[in-house]
C-alpha cells in the first residue's frame, strides 16, 4: 500500500516555516532546574540533532516538544500556535502529526508486534482491519524487519528489532515530525548504521521534519542538517544560555568552543583533571 | 554586634508530623481528582470491547479461585471457632444463622475485597507502575491515546462491577462451607440449620454486603491504578507502588467499611423501626 502524503504541504514556502517553537522554556523536578529559558525553533524539513552530556535535559526538552511534559514557565507553539491558546482536543488531533521513536522503544509488552504498529491506526482511524495489516507489513518491509516477527511478542526480540519495530510504529500514521529520542544507544555499530540510515530514508522519502536527541557522532554525521548542543545547569553560570551552539553539523565538529569540540571528539581531558583535583 | 537569632530545628516530631498530614492530603485530593477523571471518560465513553474483555476476564475469572477459598475457609472456621460457645448455650442449630448472617453482611464482602487488594490491586499498580517506568504510558499518549481511558477505565469498571459479583461468590462457597462443618463434622441438624438461616438473614443483609463490595471495588481500582500512574524509577519504585495499592487499599476498605457499616445500620432503623433480634 502506498503512502498518503495528501496531509503534508510540499509547496517551497512551507520548507522553512517553524513547525516547533520553544520560547523561554524552563522545566523543574522538585528544587532541581533541568532546562532554563531555553528559546528554539524547528523548521519544517530539517533534521535537527540535540547534543550534550547524560542528564543535561535533551530528552525532558523532547517530551516539552511532544507537550508529554509541560513546561515549568515558558511557551510551546505547535505549527505557529500556543498551545496554551488551544483546545485539547485540538492538541490531540495535532499530536497525531507527531511521531516518537522512544529510547527504549516502548513497545507495549502485552501486544505482539503487529498489534504494536497497528496501535496508532486502530486508536485513531477507521480502517477495515485489512488495511490495518497491510500498512503495518508496508512499515515494517520499510525498516527491514521480515513478516514473521509480527506474531512476535517484545520480549522475542533482540534490541534493534525492538528499536525498528518502535520506529515503524512512529512511522504507521504517516507524522509530518519524527521525534527520535536516542535512538542508537545500546546498538552494536552495524546495527547503529542502520538505525540512522532508516531515519535518513525516513526524511529522504517522507517529508519529514526529525528531531534526534543523541550522544552518537556517527549520527549526527550522517543524518543531521543542523546542531544544538545544550549544556548542564550545573556546568553554567545563572546568566549563561544553555544552548551553547546552534549551527550546522559541519560547524560542529570544527568550532573552537571547547564545550562543544571536546564534545563531539569525545575529549574528557579537563574533565579528568576536575576528578583528579576533586 | 547583632547576635544572629538560632534558626528553630524543623525536623521535631512535630514538624514530621505535620508533613505527613499535608501530604496524605494532598495525595487524598490527588487521588479525588484522578477518580472524577475516571468517572468523567466512562460517561464520555468506554474503550474497545476487547480491551474491556481481555481485562473483565483478568479481574473476575481468573480471581475465582482465590475468592472461593477464602470463602470455604471463612466459613469452616467460623463453625469450628462459634461452636464451643453456641454449644454451651444450647443453641448449636443456630450456629449457621450467626455464621451467614456475618458472612454475608461482613465477612465475606470485607475479607474478599481484601484478598482481591492484593491479588488484583498490587498487580495492577504494578503493571502500570512497570509501563511507566519503561515510558509506556507515554507512548500511549504518543499515540494518540488517553492512557487513562485505555488502562484504567477497563480495570476500574471490571472491579466495581465485578469485585460484588466475587463477593457473592465468596458468601455462597462460605455458607457451604460453614454448613459442610456445622452437618458433618459438629453434627448439627441440617434442617434447623437453614431454618434458622432463613429466619433471621433478611434480603437487605445480603444487600448491605454486596452495596459495601461496589464501593470496596471502586476503591480498590483507584488506589491501585494511582500508585501504578504515579510510581517512581526502576524496579524499586515499582515494588514500592505495588505494595502502597495494597497498605492504601486495605485503609480504604477498613474505612468503607466502617462508614456503610454505620450508614446501612442507620437506614435499617428508619426502614424498619421495629428491629428484629437474631436471637
Amino acid at each position: 500500500m502506498s503512502i498518503d502524503f495528501s496531509h503534508f504541504d510540499l509547496s517551497a514556502a512551507a520548507f522553512g516555516e517553524p513547525v516547533i517553537e520553544l520560547r523561554g522554556v524552563s522545566r523543574a523536578f522538585g528544587t532541581q532546574t533541568v532546562l532554563r529559558d531555553i528559546s528554539l525553533t524547528v523548521q519544517r524539513g530539517e533534521t535537527l540533532a540535540i547534543i550534550g552530556e547524560s542528564g543535561c535535559g535533551k530528552s525532558v526538552m523532547l517530551k516539552i516538544m511532544m507537550k508529554m511534559l509541560e513546561p515549568s514557565r515558558g511557551d510551546v507553539c505547535w505549527f505557529g500556535k500556543s498551545l496554551k491558546q488551544r483546545a485539547e482536543l485540538d492538541i490531540h488531533r495535532d499530536r497525531l502529526k507527531f511521531g516518537y521513536l522512544f529510547q527504549s522503544a516502548a513497545l507495549f509488552d502485552s501486544m505482539t508486534v503487529l498489534e504494536n504498529v497497528a496501535f496508532g491506526l486502530r486508536q485513531n482511524t477507521q480502517m477495515s482491519d485489512a488495511q490495518i495489516t497491510q500498512i503495518v507489513h508496508d512499515r515494517l518491509k520499510d525498516v527491514g524487519l521480515p513478516m514473521t516477527a509480527a506474531s512476535k511478542k517484545p520480549a522475542e526480540l533482540s534490541g534493534g528489532m525492538k528499536k525498528r519495530v518502535g520506529l515503524a510504529r512512529a512511522l504507521a500514521l504517516n507524522p509530518e515530525i519524527v521525534l527520535y529520542d536516542e535512538p542508537t544507544t545500546g546498538l552494536d555499530p552495524i546495527m547503529t548504521d542502520i538505525i540512522n540510515e532508516l531515519i535518513l530514508r525516513t526524511s529522504e522519502r517522507q517529508p519529514v521534519t526529525s528531531i534526534v536527541v543523541t550522544h552518537e557522532m556517527s549520527t549526527v554525521r550522517k543524518v543531521a542538517d543542523r546542531v544544538v548542543m545544550l549544556y548542564p545547569l550545573s556546568r553554567l553560570q545563572p546568566d549563561e544560555p544553555q544552548i551553547v551552539f546552534d549551527g550546522t553539523a559541519a560547524e560542529a565538529f570544527s568550532t573552537s568552543d571547547p564545550r562543544v569540540s571536546q564534545f563531539v571528539h569525545g575529549q574528557a581531558r579537563e574533565r579528568l583533571q576536575e576528578l583528579a583535583a576533586a | 554586634m547583632a547576635s544572629v537569632p538560632a534558626l528553630k530545628p524543623t525536623n521535631t516530631l512535630v514538624h514530621q508530623l505535620g508533613q505527613t498530614v499535608v501530604e496524605m492530603t494532598v495525595a487524598v485530593g490527588d487521588l479525588a481528582l484522578f477518580g472524577a477523571q475516571v468517572v468523567r471518560l466512562i460517561l464520555t465513553g468506554l474503550p474497545r470491547r476487547g480491551v474491556m474483555t481481555q481485562t473483565f476476564y483478568e479481574i473476575g475469572v481468573r480471581s475465582i479461585p482465590v475468592v472461593g477459598v477464602t470463602g470455604l475457609f471463612i466459613g469452616m472456621v467460623l463453625a469450628i471457632q462459634a461452636y464451643d460457645q453456641f454449644h454451651f448455650l444450647h443453641m448449636e442449630t443456630k450456629l449457621g444463622a450467626a455464621i451467614n448472617a456475618s458472612l454475608v453482611r461482613e465477612l465475606g464482602p470485607t475479607l474478599a475485597a481484601v484478598m482481591l487488594a492484593g491479588r488484583v490491586g498490587s498487580a495492577m499498580a504494578a503493571e502500570l507502575g512497570t509501563m511507566r517506568v519503561t515510558e509506556q504510558i507515554d507512548a500511549l499518549k504518543a499515540l494518540g491515546a488517553n492512557p487513562i481511558q485505555y488502562l484504567v477505565v477497563p480495570r476500574f469498571l471490571a472491579c466495581f462491577l465485578l469485585i460484588p459479583l466475587l463477593t457473592a461468590i465468596a458468601d455462597a462457597i462460605g455458607i457451604l462451607g460453614g454448613w459442610m462443618i456445622g452437618s458433618q463434622v459438629l453434627g448439627i441438624d441440617s434442617f434447623y440449620w437453614w431454618l434458622h438461616s432463613k429466619e433471621f438473614i433478611a434480603i437487605y443483609d445480603v444487600q448491605c454486603g454486596l452495596t459495601k463490595s461496589f464501593f470496596f471495588g471502586g476503591a480498590i481500582a483507584l488506589v491501585s491504578c494511582y500508585q501504578g500512574f504515579h510510581c517512581g524509577a526502576g524496579a524499586e519504585g515499582v515494588g514500592q507502588a505495588s505494595t502502597r495499592s495494597f497498605v492504601w487499599s486495605f485503609i480504604a476498605i477498613l474505612v468503607l467499611d466502617f462508614f456503610l457499616g454505620v450508614f446501612q445500620s442507620g437506614l435499617y432503623y428508619v426502614l424498619w423501626p421495629d428491629p428484629i433480634s437474631l436471637f
